[in-house]
């Protein structure tokens, strides 16, 4: 069986039709995950009797001749960052090692009652801070398309297992760039949805009110059926909106003819690699010669988002990650006698150096005296950077950028130097802090054969145009199924 | 600002974090020069401009509303309901007795 060739839409279609047995597709790709994934790092756990149980179940439904669910049989991955009853979550650390979620996220329940059969957990940076998942308490994770650089992070493990076809889809989770990063360096598809699109119930956080979930897939009508799916407002969520879902997958095959897509000179200037640049400007014009109209923009306060970005980052996340003490679940200390030792041992044995980094960091930016200077400032810079994207918004209909300023780097490479490593996310950050929607499709090839990523950003809760944008993009360069 | 070695441990201390001498002086060094590259805030004039800690409180809400009213729709009644079982949550327990996490002793005598 060529899995290669498997989309959601492909695999969805074959399974109702019944010409592919969902348990003989979910042991290939067992199969196929025990050959392959030895040498990329992609998965942390399989869960392999629950998704056979699953798989069973929709075969029996199947041969029933019962109408079967929108997804049924779809072999999908779930970063471990988001939660199954029964199932292991480490959040890719080692605080969480062995630790088996009581309940189930919400976006995994839409996906299992759709009848997708979740084969297992992915590989990411540790609760989610990083950006080429070398920062895993367990294992770093390698790029399929070279296994001597990085997927990208901090989703890199769903990214590599979308793209060296170890599952048909996954989830990942964005904060800061998290989706269309490890998207981009992978050479497949990653959209991050509104803030509030989609419910976080599940999701362990990082920085509430910049985690987002979303889909990666191979095809962007497979990030529009899924996100239909996970995307509505949820109880269970109180940030999550109270906005109708569109349908989104309609939105695939409409014509993208008189849209105004911006492009930023903000993100073309110091930085920005060459071949990357040219890769954009191409696919720029593809949109063009489809229908496209091309106007240059500002956003002049993009210099400022990296910055923005760590301090409300570290802020949140500190205060997140305060919960990890050894009391109620997670790793405990066992040299400690007092209960002062047990908090500060379990915490400090159980954290990487980039989890501890990035906790004292928003810490020190909460503390007194310093909670002006640093923390509110930020928040403010937060405002001007949403005027930027509203005024943005009222000349263009999306804007057009890079979605990574070079491409994949190789393992190592960055890992001594933090701040090398944060300016990675130049071009992702501020969708995140705005809360606007964003995907990044795979626009062509470097010379050392790396996959180089086109970012499509819209406005809040216009995931139908970014989507929209994005097919036709595909379709134009023929690189669509 | 200047990061110092008292404030790494201050820091550490409010964090909840038993650094080792090593970790001390690697997040001193970090510290540092991460917030050297986050000092470029300073540059930007925002008096008058109002902090924004959330995305989302404009979309989906009943704007005929004032304040808080305006979040109706994520409030419920306040009626106490079953949540997670006991059981479930004791099993990723480091210690406990079933019923109680047992921790070391709180109160040294």
């Amino acid at each position: 069986m060529d899995l290669s060739a498997l989309t959601v839409e492909s695999t969805r279609t074959a399974v109702a039709e019944r010409v592919l047995n969902p348990v003989a597709l979910a042991e290939e790709f067992y199969k196929k995950i025990e050959a392959d994934d030895p040498q990329i790092g992609a998965y942390l756990t399989l869960c392999k009797d629950r998704a056979m149980k699953k798989a069973a179940a929709v075969q029996a439904a199947a041969d029933k001749g019962d109408a079967l669910p929108p997804l049924a049989g779809v072999p999908v991955a779930i970063k471990d960052v988001m939660t199954i009853a029964g199932v292991q979550a480490t959040a890719g650390s080692k605080i969480l090692k062995g630790w088996i979620a009581p309940y189930t996220a919400t976006v995994v329940q839409r996906l299992e009652d759709a009848g997708a059969v979740v084969l297992g957990k992915t590989n990411c940076d540790e609760f989610a801070m990083g950006s080429s998942n070398e920062n895993s308490g367990y294992f770093p994770v390698h790029n399929p398309r070279d296994l001597s650089r990085v997927p990208g992070g901090s989703s890199g493990g769903s990214a590599a297992a979308v793209a060296a076809n170890l599952c048909v889809a996954a989830l990942g989770s964005d904060t800061g760039g998290s989706i269309r990063q490890p998207a981009a360096f992978c050479g497949v598809v990653g959209l991050l949805p509104t803030y509030g699109r989609v419910s976080r119930y599940g999701l362990i956080a990082f920085a509430s009110s910049l985690d987002h979930i979303g889909p990666i897939t191979k095809t962007v009508k497979d990030a529009a059926i899924l996100l239909r799916y996970i995307a509505g407002r949820d109880k269970c969520d109180s940030t999550s909106a109270d906005v109708p879902v569109t349908d989104y997958e309609a939105e695939i095959g409409k014509p993208a003819k008189g849209l105004r897509l911006g492009v930023p000179k903000e993100y073309f200037g110091e930085g920005l690699d060459t071949e990357v640049s040219t890769a954009v400007e191409t696919a720029i014009q593809k949109l063009a010669q489809a229908g496209c109209e091309i106007v240059p923009i500002s956003l002049p306060h993009t210099e400022y988002a990296v910055p923005t970005y760590y301090i409300i980052a570290t802020a949140e996340a500190s205060a997140n990650l305060a919960r990890f003490d050894g009391v109620r679940y997670g790793h405990r200390s066992s040299s400690a006698h007092t209960l002062s030792e047990m908090y500060r041992r379990s915490r400090d044995e159980g954290f990487g150096a980039e989890v501890k980094r990035r906790i004292m960091l928003g810490t020190y930016a909460l503390s007194a005296g310093y909670y002006d200077a640093y923390y509110r400032k930020a928040q403010q810079v937060r405002t001007l950077l949403t005027r930027d994207f509203e005024n943005a918004f009222q000349q263009v209909d999306a804007i057009v950028t890079p979605t990574t300023p070079t491409p994949a780097f190789k393992l190592g490479e960055k890992v001594d130097d933090p701040v090398s490593m944060y300016l990675a996310d130049i071009y992702t950050v501020t969708a995140d802090l705005v809360g606007v929607p964003g995907i990044s499709v795979p626009c062509g090839i470097s010379k050392e054969g790396l996959p180089i990523g086109l970012q499509i950003l819209g406005g809040h809760f216009d995931e139908a145009t970014v989507l929209r944008i994005a097919h036709v993009y595909e379709h134009e360069t023929g690189t669509g199924r | 600002m200047k990061v110092t070695e008292k404030d790494v441990q201050y820091v550490a201390d409010l964090a909840n974090l038993e650094l080792t001498p090593e970790e001390q002086s690697r997040i001193l060094k970090d510290l540092n020069s991460i917030l050297e590259h986050i000092d470029r805030l300073n540059q930007l004039n925002t008096k008058n401009v109002p902090p924004m800690a959330q995305t989302s409180d404009k979309f989906g809400i009943d704007a005929s509303k004032q304040g808080s009213d305006r979040f109706s729709y994520v409030m419920r009644e306040d009626e106490t309901r079953p949540s997670l079982p006991r059981e479930v949550l004791m099993e990723n327990a480091p210690d406990s007795d079933g019923a109680f996490f047992k921790v070391p002793k709180v109160i040294e005598r």
